[in-house]
């Protein structure tokens, strides 16, 4: 009888450890999986880049500065190396675009052009789905890890040496529509 | 939203095994009478299970085609593409096949029997008529039905009940005007019993309750998960002005469209109208798939 209540606790414990490893490593490949869907946002976003300053160029020349910060700050985040280290390049980034797009306003055969325009709106939506990539791989890491602190859970990732990973917190692109002065 | 899924699932189920018991006793009432007896039956039992296989599998692709819904490439509608692509990587679920169906009123749905094999579909005028927030707004709302299989009870309910329908109204309509079956007036002229007519009675009967069964069973897409995928939706998007929005424009725009019918009204954004001009006839209000636009907005509001 004792026998049987003894083996009875091990058969529950051990299908729990199966069950929440198994969800913990479910869980650290969605992690993974949602920092490599933020990284081809981020590269795409990089390929980008050239393009619009050699059309922006085409129509004002002398806006020498904000070519430079923008060309500065994507060499920093391509280098990057670390959430952190990303991140911070990333929103430099973000607010150089932001500072592009403003002066392209300034010209309106500029802002008339068909390739400006296409490129414009890879824009938009690369950094849309920046932020909704963003969105899915935070969602992922807080769920990894409130189960990696919890107890009993604790312990196997413990053991299973699953580390807390790093929130990705980035400057979301102004939402809405853009406001234009007139 | 597991829970969701589970209950989907098992509407799906339920409903597979309602409408097949349904066709059987259609193919029945026609064999009574056209007086080929269990020969309908048969029949009716084969085309059922031909018809649900084909349902499940390729019943997304059925109800495409009857939107006239062509597919869009991402050079076609870079804007479109964009988002959906987006909020499938918010989701976290491959990026659904887009569509774009040629109607000026603006709406949308989703089909398919999983987020693996789905498919979203936008109108001409949605497109022409929405900022792109606004845009997110309704296809985050159709990203939530994706996830949740709204798409796969959806999908089936569309076409099994649309084919149950349509199978019904053709033989009730044939058999009204006696366009054939000559053999049923001449032996009812014959023996004029009892037990005939009786026969008759259960047949018609069954015939017509077959269609308000159909149309009960698709009152059950509940209205309710409309409002689920309103606010599901917003939470993908993380902006609910963009769909409230989205939600005010439509309500005051026009609303007829020449692909809606019965058989698919569930499936779209907003219930669409046959009635040129107004809003929703009053028989579409009776039946309505949908729950009044103010009061999503009402709720959108208040989350």
């Amino acid at each position: 009888m004792v026998i049987w209540i003894v083996v009875g606790v091990v058969v529950v414990l051990l299908l729990w450890a199966v069950l929440t490893y198994n969800r913990l490593v479910a869980l650290r490949n969605r992690v993974e999986n949602g920092w490599s869907q933020i990284d081809v946002q981020l590269r795409r976003r990089y390929d980008l880049i050239p393009n619009l300053i050699e059309t922006v160029k085409g129509y004002a020349a002398h806006e020498r500065e904000v070519f430079e910060t923008i060309t500065q700050a994507r060499t920093q985040a391509m280098g990057a190396t670390g959430v952190q280290d990303q991140a911070h390049a990333e929103n430099e980034i973000t607010a150089g675009l932001g500072r592009l797009i403003a002066v392209a306003e300034r010209y309106p055969d500029l802002k008339a052009n068909q390739n400006f325009l296409a490129l414009q709106e890879e824009l938009i939506g690369t950094e849309s789905k920046i932020a909704y990539s963003r969105q899915f791989y935070n969602d992922q890491v807080a769920r990894l890890n409130t189960l990696i602190q919890k107890f009993p859970a604790n312990v196997l990732a413990r053991l299973g040496h699953f580390e807390p990973k790093a929130f990705f917190d980035i400057d979301e692109p102004v939402r809405g529509p853009v406001q234009v002065d007139l | 939203m597991y829970e969701q899924i589970a209950a989907n699932k098992r509407k799906t189920i339920f409903l597979l095994f309602v409408s097949f018991v349904l066709l059987a006793a259609v193919g029945y009432a026609i064999g009574l009478i056209y007086g080929t007896g269990w020969v309908g039956l048969g029949i009716a039992v084969a085309v059922a299970l031909l018809l649900q296989i084909g349902a499940y599998f390729s019943g997304d692709k059925l109800v495409l085609r009857s939107a006239r819904a062509r597919a869009v490439t991402s050079e076609d509608e870079p804007r479109l593409h964009n988002i959906v692509e987006g909020l499938a990587i918010a989701a976290g679920v491959p990026k659904p096949a887009v569509y774009v169906v040629p109607e000026q009123a603006p709406n949308a749905f989703a089909t398919g029997r999983d987020p693996e094999h789905s498919s979203v579909a936008v109108t001409q005028g949605l497109l022409d008529s929405m900022d792109r927030v606004e845009l997110e707004g309704v296809l985050g709302h159709e990203m939530a039905h994706v996830l949740d299989r709204d798409i796969l009870y959806g999908t089936i309910v569309a076409t099994v009940i649309g084919a149950i329908v349509l199978i019904s109204e053709f033989f009730l309509r044939s058999w009204w005007w006696g366009g054939f079956g000559g053999r049923r007036s001449d032996r009812g002229r014959g023996n004029g019993g009892g037990a005939e007519l009786i026969v008759f009675a259960i047949g018609f009967a069954l015939l017509i309750l077959a269609p308000i069964f159909g149309q009960l069973i698709r009152l059950a897409v509940s209205r309710n998960r409309e409002y689920l995928a309103d606010a599901q939706g917003a939470m993908l998007t993380r902006y609910p002005p963009g769909l409230i929005s989205a939600l005010k424009k439509i309500a005051g725009a026009p609303h007829a469209m020449r692909s809606a019918n019965n058989a698919t009204a569930h499936l779209w954004f907003d219930q669409p109208s046959r009635i040129q001009g107004s809003r929703t006839g009053r028989m579409e209000r009776l039946f309505s798939t949908h729950p009044p636009i103010e009061q999503r907005i009402r709720r959108l509001e208040e989350m």
